[in-house]
């Protein structure tokens, strides 16, 4: 392709860059750099939970204050600025053009202006830091009255407000949606106009269908929040008093506003790493995914599902009842269609010739993880209990138990995966069980312990918990203490996937394309793929996962494979064979 | 890669444009921005009985004008992309310049309604009113100009969309562009037709 022979500079190719391929790229190490600044935070508060008051190494005695901002932002960080952007625009850029046999998105200035956008927004977050007051301290959810400046202090300074940390945390917020949203436009387009020939709707690959059901979710459940902030910004440096119940507002709305979209968030981080799984299952099984169909339906289900839920974070707000019971049963529904995705999933491992990667690893333990955080949402999501552990480290456990697995293991079991495939290298395939097993044990030892914390009554926003002696006392002071020693060793255990990383680029390509025999077009390409992608534009002739087919030669089927002649009657034999000798049994 | 290397090389599964494709997602996205500020604003009217009284201090007149004139500019911008499709690009330009005033005359309007309100004392916080301490119908304000704002805003950003477009239109490139910007004023348009009735007739 002529493309190849471009002469791009370093800025147009790498920086400036319209490539899908480079924009995914910059997307996950914007999401591994935030990842970084995150999981810092959560090691300086771990460490004052454990041991209150104590000097931290690497930074110095915690106050109060400075304590509420960082869980503030960690939880920020890490849903807006490390999940979105590693699960959403990283992998949709980087996998649709090139899953669907295309050479581009669809407007690729657009998408290079999505990224600088995040890129800015992620500027002005960690310059929140440093403004006078630091950074903003009232929670993720960013509730008013403390989000809202103009509550206690009506007639604001305006520029002192602007470069407040409030403002600048809603004002990063409404950036980040702002390109997440031109993104979302980009996946759609992209993925119904440029598929390559033949490749009809149920011929698309799982994580792309669920990246695209994601962007539909995130498009239409954040407008209302992009209004919503705009708002509270001007609560905070205008004084206007949307949110204000002294001047006729209602604190309320922004709950609502927040959660209307705060919780199909849930699910738009939650469907690329299970698309994720869907892509990753059937290669190390070598098997067909089980109930193709019925996967994208309940998928779409869970979409509509999704906007019926949020009051359920509001249970203790001072909701109607009789509307608590109404979101108590959608949110124990929505259960149903991701236990049906999960347990196909089940279903395509049965039988399977497992081959037990790296990758295939960090989707076991995807689906081990989160079975604890959706079964633990089953309880809080009925809202008796609810009002029993509300703000407790129950919850804070029961949703680090559903996103750390689905943003880490999700990405990293994505990482492992088509890392040969981006770069032409291989990564190391001990260190990087290694690094499973480490990230896997001090997970489960940091959060597991929690679970008792949090129903023996510890709450998620108290800093120092030596003068509550009758809540923190033995043992869940040294669970308080083990959690913080596993959740170090957890960010430690990280730095063997940097090693990983960075030695296996540094080692010389090899021209492999094909490395786990799978089946989807991104494997046709060279490793890594130019610009341009493909030689010649790809035909797609069959679905995305024809493993183990009767009757031929290979294990595996690639897209671009025409159906042979009799083969769907031999397919049919099989099963019909199947059926008969369980009928005989 | 040459044009027509690209042309032998990419073969749409599906024959919508894809502008125009993009234009209809951005249009969902955009009416969910809007429809998350009119549903709190009715929470708020239901609530609030006396915003009626608020209500009744925007001018209707100016309001029913400016429907008018949207509505007039949809359908300049209609004959334009009928034009545009005649390849006349001729009456392209007069027919955009048409919708361009349109905007122009929607936006000169508005501010002086927004200079009789704001000479009355309503304005985004309405100090006036909270001093009197009438904090729920200071709120009314606040959404009026939250609301009539971000629509402005579009209108703006729709007329300079526009401009942009007819300099391309004059060298005879992207003629298929006044679609897309007919679509986007059209959502303008409709967006305009909710706001009317909830803010100025609704008394």
């Amino acid at each position: 392709m002529d493309a190849i022979s471009h002469k791009q500079s370093f800025w147009t190719k790498y920086i400036f860059s319209t490539d899908h391929k480079v924009i995914g790229m910059q997307y996950a190490i914007m999401g591994i750099i935030m990842a970084g600044v995150g999981g810092f935070l959560a090691y300086i508060f771990r460490y004052n939970l454990a041991f209150p008051g104590a000097y931290i190494p690497l930074f110095g005695h915690l106050s109060a204050m400075q304590y509420n901002a960082f869980v503030t932002c960690h939880g920020m960080i890490m849903v807006f600025w490390v999940g979105m952007p590693v699960l959403l625009s990283s992998l949709g850029n980087l996998l649709i053009p090139l899953m669907i046999g295309t050479d581009d998105m669809a407007f690729p200035t657009v998408n290079m202006l999505s990224f600088w956008i995040f890129f800015v927004s992620a500027l002005v977050l960690l310059s929140s830091f440093f403004v006078p007051g630091g950074a903003f301290g009232g929670g993720w959810t960013m509730y008013p009255p403390f989000s809202a400046g103009g509550y206690v202090n009506k007639n604001p300074a305006f520029f002192k407000e602007l470069f407040s940390g409030t403002s600048l945390m809603i004002l990063a917020v409404a950036l980040e949606l702002v390109a997440m949203l031109m993104g979302g436009i980009n996946f759609l387009v992209t993925t119904i106009n440029k598929r390559a020939k033949g490749m009809t709707p149920f011929k698309i690959p799982i994580v792309v269908w669920f990246i695209n059901i994601a962007s539909v979710i995130f498009m239409f459940s954040v407008g209302p929040l992009v209004a919503g902030a705009f708002m509270l910004l001007f609560d905070n440096v205008l004084g206007t008093g949307f949110y204000d119940p002294a001047r006729g507002g209602d604190p309320m709305l922004w709950e609502h506003l927040f959660w209307f979209f705060g919780h199909p968030e849930v699910y738009v981080l939650l469907l690329p790493a299970l698309g994720v799984l869907a892509e990753v299952f059937p290669v190390f099984s070598r098997k067909p995914l089980f109930a193709y169909k019925p996967i994208v339906y309940l998928a779409l289900v869970s979409a509509i599902l999704s906007v019926l839920v949020w009051a359920h974070h509001q249970f203790v707000a001072g909701i109607d009842p009789r509307m608590a019971t109404f979101f108590s049963i959608g949110t124990i529904l929505i259960s149903i269609p991701f236990a049906g995705i999960f347990l196909s999933f089940m279903a395509t491992l049965w039988g399977g010739s497992i081959r037990f990667t790296v990758p295939m690893m960090w989707a076991l333990g995807f689906i081990g993880l989160f079975l604890i955080g959706g079964l633990t949402g089953l309880y809080l999501g009925s809202n008796a209990f609810d009002i029993y552990a509300h703000d407790t480290y129950f919850v804070v456990t029961h949703f680090h138990y559903t996103l750390f697995p689905d943003i880490f293991f999700g990405f990293f079991a994505a990482v492992y995966f088509w890392f040969p495939k981006f770069t032409g290298k291989t990564l190391n395939s001990a260190l990087g069980k290694l690094h499973f097993w480490c990230t896997f044990f001090f997970f489960n030892g940091t959060w597991f312990v929690l679970f008792f914390n949090g129903l023996a009554g510890q709450h998620r926003r108290i800093n120092d918990y030596s003068d509550f002696s009758l809540i923190m006392k033995e043992p869940y002071m040294s669970f308080e203490k083990f959690a913080t020693v596993c959740a170090i060793l957890l960010i430690l255990s990280q730095f063997i996937f940097l090693y990983n990383l960075f030695t296996s680029l540094a080692k010389a390509k090899t021209s492999v394309r094909n490395p786990w025999q799978s089946n989807t077009l991104e494997w046709l390409a060279e490793s890594p793929p130019p610009h341009g992608n493909f030689e010649t534009y790809p035909e797609v002739y069959r679905g995305p996962y024809d493993y183990s087919v009767p009757g031929s030669t290979e294990d595996f089927l690639p897209q671009n494979v025409p159906v042979a002649h009799g083969e769907a009657e031999a397919i049919a034999n099989v099963q019909n064979g199947i059926t008969t000798s369980t009928n005989t049994i | 890669m040459s044009k027509d290397h690209q042309a032998h090389l990419s073969l749409p599964a599906n024959k919508v444009p894809e502008g125009r494709l993009g234009m209809w997602i951005l249009i969902a996205g955009e009416l969910v921005i809007f429809g998350g500020l009119i549903a709190s604003y009715l929470e708020f009217r239901i609530r609030y009985p006396q915003w009626g009284e608020m209500a009744a201090h925007t001018s209707t007149l100016i309001g029913a004008i400016n429907t008018v004139v949207l509505l007039c500019s949809s359908y300049t911008i209609v004959k334009a992309h009928e034009a545009a499709q005649r390849l006349d690009i001729h009456k392209v330009m007069i027919w955009m310049s048409c919708t361009v005033m349109g905007g122009l005359i929607f936006l000169v309007d508005k501010s002086i309604e927004y200079y009789h309100e704001i000479s009355e004392g309503f304005t985004f916080t309405s100090p006036k009113l909270q001093m009197a301490g009438d904090h729920v119908g200071s709120l009314f304000w606040s959404y009026y100009y939250i609301m009539t704002g971000l629509h402005g805003t579009h209108v703006l950003v729709g007329m300079t969309v526009m401009i942009i477009i007819m300099f391309q239109i004059r060298k005879g490139q992207n003629l298929h562009r006044v679609e897309l910007a007919g679509m986007y004023w059209h959502m303008v348009d409709l967006i305009w037709i909710f706001l009317f009735p909830l803010l100025y007739i609704a008394k």
